[in-house]
């Protein structure tokens, strides 16, 4: 079991505090009761048991799930185990040899000369993959080997994490693995994978525990920035994880994974919301006529006021998302939790363009998965109009000339994009025509605020045409955009 | 105080006698829940163990199971208690012969007798050890949360015409929750919260093993790994621990050995219960349609 240093109970407390403001400014809502919760749960775990310890604080100080990851972060940051082999050659790398797990450029005078071949890496990465306890003592060999570290230097996490992985070349391992895996089949004379489930099976394995290197070594050098630069730093720099203020246009791949899961959840709670919000609402206008019916039976006083049954018009929105490369995944998003939605609009069209327009409406409709969907908008809509840059002036021209008679006073047109029109006319009164016939006009963009109007961004012309400009640059934003938009 | 548990191993050794395979961090906060007294917030997609969690507490503490079940619509009268009018008006109809005072009666058809005690109240009063159940939290609006925050906190109810009633032993209360809305801070500050996820391979194996004791080791063993492959796979509902243990008893049914595309093809439905998912499980696991 891993042990953590039992600190004196007055340095607990304060390591415990500091780690709760951390919680706080990561945007974890702990209340002061929480925080007393944790001290007394501590009262009842065997400090030295890391993973009970850990338990208590979990309990009692994260009450959302999507809250955990940055937890655990912090957790390793604030009580952190000692980094493995730190800088060179100790016990610890004893250790590692001791357990016979060769480790690629640890041996002592191994440096430049024992460089290990491809497959002598596949072989020692196969053998450190499928024994979990390997895994950690691998890591921290290829940390120390590849990641080139130095204490003091200012460069962050990631840029370790970076080199790493590209030395350990993780994307193509899994190949070599699975190679091997069959190879090794073979010799044992039970031949290759005797169909396709079985061969994804063995995939599916190996890719999780690939993937556990890969945390494993992201834990490893937060481990050893930590002991180089302290708790509070490391945890600045770590700041601003949570999903839903993840940056749609500097997410990580990882991070989109995250965001991608978020936003099935984020609907139905959306819907659930508004749903419940519609229903709850049923006083509508006095009905003055019932009123004065049914006033005669109390002798003509209005002791029983009769009100109308709402009638809650929901929005027939035209979403038009810019789908060129710096946001394309925002507009993704966005289509997919408006369409995830559609139960709360009358109607919902969408366009998209690049520097052509089309309408994609067709993708989203009946029961077809909303993933596929976004592929095939990929895939099959016909966005390119001469070469492949945005051009916000001519597709907002098209949509006018193709479309412009289907915008109505119901209709909210709801626009997506950066408005980075590569020094393309504007062609802005499509939208002073748009505005004048719709409901609504809002924009929304996924740039920060202090970026627009900078460069070719031409948000400041179209924003004049706009009922509102909205930045949304990350879910939480999206989301009160989407409910403001369908209570308006 | 009331210490049901000796420690985290304790509280795993406990549930496994009951047949249920409880994590360390699971474990762990039924023993916090334990010793600070507080409710257990547990919350999780459908189908991973939550309910069974507080049916496995009381089964291993010899306690009796009360639940409460939530749903929209629920209201003090069904979670907390009810005056019985209809033996109240008969109280009083059968009073009137004696011409006692108002008072007399008033305080005669306010008292026990005319109470009905429902799940909240019967957990508070009950002398007996007691599990709370709150099942599926999530269904109540968010203003009949409020009714449960007094129970949480302070294990007491308050009767307007009786008084407030404290609990005599404090329940272990487990809340649960499919997180289809997002609960109160208010209700969540009271609680310790647990968030339940799919077992990996090697738990949920165990898991069939000892739910399904006949089946065989490696036939568990790709049993979980099907399943956990199915859970990977873009799905509207992914099968759930219960769905796992039922294809594997119909698996030892049918008297299968070893899994073969054609038998995952064939017994799909038993995991996966819409069109849709059977279809793209089919598709993409690349076995034959039965």
């Amino acid at each position: 079991m891993n042990t953590v240093e039992v600190p004196a109970p007055g340095k607990m407390l304060d390591l415990l505090s500091g780690f709760v403001h951390e919680l706080r400014a990561a945007g974890l809502p702990v209340s002061m009761t929480e925080n007393l919760d944790a001290m007394r749960a501590l009262e009842y775990v065997p400090l030295g048991d890391r993973s009970a310890f850990k338990t208590a604080l979990s309990t009692t100080l994260v009450k959302h799930a999507d809250h955990q990851k940055v937890f655990n972060i912090l957790f390793d940051v604030y009580f952190a185990l000692q980094p493995f082999d730190l800088y060179g050659d100790d016990e610890d790398g004893a250790d590692g040899r001791g357990g016979g797990v060769p480790v690629p450029g640890t041996m002592p005078g191994g440096g430049a000369g024992g460089e290990a071949s491809q497959e002598e890496l596949a072989a020692m990465l196969m053998r450190a993959v499928l024994d979990p306890d390997a895994l950690r003592r691998f890591a921290a060999a290829a940390v120390t080997r590849h990641a080139g570290m130095e204490p003091g230097r200012p460069v962050g996490g990631t840029y370790y994490l970076y080199r790493t992985l590209r030395a350990l070349d993780l994307d193509s391992l899994l190949d070599r693995l699975m190679q091997q895996l069959v190879r090794e089949r073979m010799e044992a004379g039970r031949g290759p994978f005797a169909d396709e489930l079985e061969e994804r099976l063995a995939r599916e394995e190996l890719s999780a525990r690939i993937q556990r290197l890969r945390e494993e070594v992201e834990a490893e050098i937060r481990r050893r920035l930590v002991v180089d630069r302290g708790p509070e730093a490391m945890a600045r720099s770590l700041r601003a994880k949570l999903p839903e203020d993840v940056e749609f246009m500097h997410a990580s791949r990882e991070e989109m994974a995250a965001l991608q899961r978020a936003i099935g959840p984020l609907a139905r709670a959306l819907a659930a919301r508004l749903a419940m919000r519609r229903r709850r609402h049923h006083r509508g206008q006095l009905d003055f006529r019932s009123t004065v019916r049914h006033s005669l039976a109390y002798g003509g006083v209005p002791a029983d006021p009769r009100f109308r049954r709402p009638h809650p018009t929901k929005p027939e929105i035209m979403v038009v998302a810019d789908i060129s490369g710096s946001v394309a995944s925002f507009a993704r998003f966005t289509l997919q939790l408006v369409h995830a939605l559609a139960s709360q609009f009358s109607r919902v069209r969408s366009f998209v363009f690049i520097d052509g327009i089309d309408e994609v409406t067709r993708f989203f409709e009946g029961n077809a998965d909303l993933g596929d969907a976004v592929k095939r908008i990929n895939t099959e809509a016909d966005v390119v109009w001469v070469d492949g840059h945005s051009d916000y002036g001519h597709a907002f021209e098209v949509f006018h000339q193709k479309w412009g008679n289907d915008v109505n006073p119901k209709t909210s047109v709801i626009i997506l994009g950066d408005a980075r029109n590569n020094y393309h006319a504007t062609q802005s009164w499509v939208l002073a025509e748009l505005r004048k016939k719709a409901r609504h006009l809002y924009w929304i963009d996924p740039e920060p605020s202090a970026y627009w109007n900078t460069g070719d961004s031409v948000i400041g012309d179209y924003a004049k045409f706009c009922d509102g400009v909205y930045e949304c640059r990350n879910l939480r934003q999206l989301e009160r955009f989407v409910e403001a938009v369908i209570e308006s | 105080m009331a210490e049901r548990f000796e420690s985290v191993e304790a509280v795993q050794q406990a549930l496994r006698r009951v047949d249920y395979l409880a994590d360390q961090s699971t474990a762990g906060v039924v023993f916090l829940a334990d010793r600070l007294e507080k409710p257990v917030l547990v919350e999780g997609p459908a189908g991973v163990g939550k309910t069974e969690l507080a049916k496995a507490i009381a089964a291993t503490t010899g306690a009796r199971l009360i639940r409460l079940q939530c749903y929209e619509g629920l209201d003090e009268s069904k979670a907390l208690y009810e005056w019985n009018y209809k033996k109240q008006l008969l109280r009083i109809q059968a009073d009137r012969e004696h011409e006692r005072d108002w008072e007399t009666v008033e305080s005669d058809i306010f008292s026990e007798a005319f109470l009905l005690t429902r799940p909240l109240l019967e957990a508070i009063r009950a002398d007996e050890p007691v599990v709370l159940l709150i099942d599926e939290v999530d269904r109540v609006e968010i203003e009949t949360e409020a009714l449960l925050l007094e129970v949480l906190s302070d294990f007491q109810v308050s009767v307007p015409e009786l008084g407030t009633m404290t609990a005599v032993r404090r329940p272990i209360v487990v809340l649960t929750s499919n997180n289809t809305r997002e609960l109160s801070e208010a209700l969540k500050r009271r609680c310790l919260f647990l968030h339940l996820d799919y077992p990996d391979a090697e738990r949920e194996q165990e898991i069939v093993r000892v739910r399904v004791p006949e089946i065989d080791a490696t036939l568990a063993d790709q049993i979980a790994r099907v399943v956990r492959s199915i859970r990977q796979l873009d799905l509207k509902k992914a099968p759930s621990i219960s769905e796992t243990i039922d294809w594997a008893r119909t698996l030892l049914h049918l008297g299968v050995e070893k899994i073969t595309p054609d038998v995952v093809g064939g017994t799909l439905h038993v995991l996966l219960k819409y069109q849709r998912d059977i279809e793209r499980a089919n598709k993409e696991l690349k076995v034959a349609e039965a």
